[in-house]
């Protein structure tokens, strides 16, 4: 609104923009300092150029990790909108109950003497586990929560969250467990004269194909047909014959397959399993969803892949110019400054839609 | 003869205000039944109840020998009873073809597996409902069929009306309830509106019950019209009988300005 033309001319008392003025100087603070770290970096000339390529690749893998969690966040939210903060548990639960299936597997030798089935069994055995999870945790902990307020179903989740992070905990122990070595998996490939380990490519390609089928699925499907529906007005669908309940549970369902996918995809990079082990990744997936704009599958992917990158490279990149020791210890710094700094700048996300088109 | 839907003593209270109050009401195989009545009337509520929104407080419903009281949304829409809104509501994120195939849903069975395993039996579904779906926007002539791939959101207003009945009809319903069909038509759409709820009827066979202020549409479509009036059913016949009743006008201009007249 524009003032009155007399006012203008008359004695002003406005208070003072702090808001703007802060993010302002916040930003160009930001910039400053990436631009400037990064500079000194570069002329410190500690990093080749190939160990800044397999940083990149190292951010590619695990960002495929976070993708595919963070879909999990992104359909529950485009149907619900309700963020399930369970989620990093219900990866959790797939990948430390295939342990188990590991180990058997792994002592009886069976594990390197047939890798592939074995491979096969363990991931059957992580997406069946979190997507029960996933579904139970909608019917007990969301479902009779439908109608309350946005808040509560959000403490439920976080409730759940801990729910069964102890309950791994008190069934399995607090400690780290290393998962069996998988021979096959061991050592590099060299694709177009690039050394990259093999974890690695195999983690990329399965997140590759893993989100090809999900998307296809959502686009062409009748249960995907059904999901965009609910999504976008329950109550139509359900007068279109569609049952919104089973739809729901459909949705938490993909999201716990994924999840339980991106759970072994994870153990190949990082060999262990333990009970608070989703608690990072599921956070760092959901800032994923967060970036790519909440509701959006390729978002969701896109904001992976660029933050598992930024977080790889960033530390190293922005920080050891300036001095700071051991900047890989620093990744959730740079993993929560971007959700941070997103959640300032731009709410939405790069794809998502504005809030006040979907309520 | 049993009627195809049949309401009777129908009631539905919203806090202090009686919705619907009392109503009976029926709509025959092949019938074409206008309701009006002034804005508040409860005429929108009736649809919500009958499509199971709300359940009613009290009285029967029954459709094609079904019992609807207590039955959901989707269920209703499984026994045959299709509607349009008063204001579009389509997918708007979805395309043309899109929002007619969600309207095939119920026909349709296809689940996870089939989808994940991309069965034969899937893969011919799929194709049946797109064919389906397609012929129900082609019942609308080259309005909607040319855009198939657009997104519902960037129709014109008069073809998302038509794309809304459309996807109404891909759920193969034997009752259509319209609300306020022509509300935003010009004249020369009015008229085309009127030539297709004769159409629905006689080449599709629907049962239709349409909500309606425009009483040119009313009287040209209508074999039965019923007025409603705070809930209540104030005349039903011909639309000659029922405009000419003295309740009804009174309804509509109040009763002083009758008064004023004699």
């Amino acid at each position: 609104m524009t003032a009155p033309a007399t006012s203008s001319r008359r004695l002003r008392f406005e208070r003072l923009p702090l808001r703007r003025i802060i993010l302002i100087s916040l930003s160009i603070a930001i910039v400053y300092g990436v631009v400037a770290g990064s500079a000194a970096t570069l002329r410190m000339g500690t990093f080749t150029a190939a160990d800044w390529r397999s940083l990149v690749i190292n951010g590619i893998a695990r960002g495929s990790v976070y993708a595919l969690i963070a879909i999990g966040y992104t359909l529950v939210y485009g149907i619900l909108f309700m963020i399930n903060f369970a989620h990093g548990e219900v990866f959790m639960s797939g990948a430390y109950t295939a342990f188990f299936v590991a180990v058997a597997f792994g002592r009886s030798g069976y594990l390197n003497a047939h890798p592939l089935v074995s491979i096969g069994a363990i991931l059957i055995v992580s997406m069946v586990t979190s997507t029960l999870v996933a579904v139970i945790l909608e019917r007990v902990a969301y479902r009779p929560l439908r109608g309350a307020p946005r808040l509560v179903p959000l403490i439920t989740a976080i409730g759940a969250s801990f729910f069964l992070q102890y309950t791994f905990r008190g069934l399995y122990g607090a400690q780290a467990r290393a998962y069996p070595t998988i021979n096959v998996l061991q050592g590099t490939w060299t694709i177009f004269g690039v050394e990259i380990l093999r974890t690695q490519v195999i983690v990329v390609v399965a997140a590759i194909l893993l989100w090809i089928a999900l998307f296809t699925f959502v686009a062409k499907t009748r249960t995907g047909r059904s999901m965009r529906a609910v999504g976008e007005d329950r109550e139509i669908a359900a007068l279109m014959g569609i049952n919104v309940d089973r739809t729901i549970v459909a949705t938490f369902a993909i999201g716990g397959a994924l999840a339980g996918a991106a759970g072994i995809l994870y153990v190949f990079l990082f060999n262990q399993v333990i009970f608070t082990m989703g608690f990072f990744p599921g956070i760092k997936a959901f800032t994923a969803a967060v970036l790519g704009g909440i509701g959006s599958v390729t978002g969701a992917a896109m904001g992976g892949l660029l933050l598992g990158v930024l977080e790889a490279v960033g530390p190293n990149l922005f920080l050891t110019g300036v001095g700071v020791p051991s900047p890989n210890q620093l990744q959730p710094v740079v993993a929560f400054g971007i959700l941070v700094l997103v959640l300032i700048f731009l709410p939405g996300g790069f794809l998502g839609a504005p809030e006040e088109k979907r309520a | 003869m049993s009627h195809l839907l049949d309401l009777e003593g129908v009631s539905k209270r919203f806090g202090g205000v009686q919705a619907v109050d009392q109503v009976d009401f029926h709509a025959d195989q092949g019938e074409i039944v206008g309701v009006i009545g002034p804005n508040g009337a409860g005429k929108t509520t009736l649809f919500n109840v009958v499509t199971g929104f709300y359940g009613p407080d009290s009285g029967k419903i029954r459709f094609d020998g079904n019992n609807l009281v207590g039955l959901k949304p989707n269920q209703i829409t499984k026994v045959g009873i299709a509607r349009t809104f008063q204001a579009v509501r389509l997918f708007g994120a979805m395309t043309v073809l899109e929002n007619a195939m969600v309207g095939q849903h119920p026909r349709t069975r296809a689940g996870v597996f089939g989808a994940l395993f991309h069965t034969s039996s899937t893969r011919s579904e799929e194709e049946r409902v797109q064919a389906k779906a397609g012929a129900a926007l082609d019942f609308f002539g080259d309005r909607l069929s040319p855009r198939l791939n657009s997104l519902a959101s960037e129709l014109a207003y008069a073809d998302r009306r038509r794309l809304e009945i459309a996807r109404a009809m891909a759920t193969e319903p034997k009752l259509l309830l319209l609300d306020e069909p022509a509300a935003g038509m010009n004249p020369a759409e009015k008229d085309g509106l009127i030539e297709l709820i004769g159409r629905l009827r006689d080449e599709k066979g629907y049962s239709i019950v349409l909500i309606e202020h425009d009483m040119p549409v009313i009287s040209g479509v209508s074999d039965r019209v019923v007025a409603l009036d705070y809930g209540k059913k104030i005349a039903e016949g011909t639309y000659e009988e029922v405009a000419a009743n003295q309740q009804v006008i009174e309804a509509y201009l109040g009763k002083s300005a009758t008064q004023g007249q004699t």
